[in-house]
């Protein structure tokens, strides 16, 4: 039988630059509930931050009417000390999802990509699933289990 | 993100506030590559110990400023980065690529 979250929160907003900080601020105070190690909030923090960077980047190419182009963040929490937090976007998609998680591959080298996206969300999380398909969006779920 | 900036002798030492990801990282770019291009500085200071954060789009920007200062033969030093910030100059392999100080000596 799947577990019911002790609280959830969903929350959509337009793939600007400028939301990526929005985006670290609410996954802050959602867990802030919770009495996280600071170095748990920071990894949470740092792997939105990086999730939420693709969709407006690559998702979207910082491109087309921002009010069209949203990115969906939602965060759950269960009594076991799991963390979930979801960033979706419809935009256009991962040709190759394996490809685009190699350490240092990046599509946008002239704009100082670092291509450490993935990487840094796979080490700073128990988990990381992304699912992708071109022309669709790009759903990346950040799991992080933590001592309650 | 907010930042400083003055050069002295040829030693120019950018001190970064705040938080640095894609989108401050942006705006910050052009206006620094700018003064860098005007003043030639043999050597840049980023003093990181003001910056509360930084994901790999900060990483993007610490490494093009090192490739900046490569191309005009200086050399860039990191100073007195916060222990999230060094975490991840360590992922990223960059704390072996360029130097960082710390009030407690070279690392």
């Amino acid at each position: 039988m799947r577990k019911k979250p002790q609280n959830r929160f969903k929350c959509a907003f337009p793939a600007k630059s400028v939301n990526e900080g929005f985006a670290r601020y609410i996954t802050a105070a959602f867990v802030s509930q919770l009495d996280l190690r600071v170095s748990d909030v920071s990894d949470l923090k740092t792997a939105v931050s990086e999730a939420v960077t693709n969709a407006v980047v690559h998702g979207y190419r910082e491109s087309g009417d921002p009010r069209d182009n949203m990115v969906f963040l939602s965060g759950d929490y269960f009594a076991d000390g799991k963390i979930i937090i979801t960033v979706k976007d419809k935009g256009c998609g991962i040709e190759n999802v394996a490809q685009a998680m190699e350490p240092l591959y990046t599509t946008a080298a002239e704009e100082e990509r670092s291509g450490m996206g993935f990487t840094i969300m796979e080490t700073l999380t128990d988990e990381m699933r992304v699912v992708s398909k071109p022309g669709k969006g790009t759903t990346v779920r950040l799991i992080k289990k933590v001592k309650m | 993100m907010d930042y400083s900036l003055e050069t002295t002798n040829g030693v120019m030492v950018i001190k970064l506030y705040g938080e640095m990801d894609h989108h401050s990282a942006k705006s910050a770019r052009e206006e620094i590559d700018s003064a860098i291009a005007l003043e030639s500085p043999m050597i840049l200071r980023l003093d990181l110990s003001s910056l509360s954060f930084c994901d790999s789009s900060g990483l993007g920007f610490i490494m093009g400023r090192y490739r900046r200062m490569e191309e005009i033969g200086g050399t860039l030093t990191l100073v007195d980065p916060a222990m999230p910030i060094m975490r991840i100059l360590r992922l990223s392999g960059l704390d072996k690529l360029i130097r960082t100080e710390t009030s407690k000596g070279v690392k």
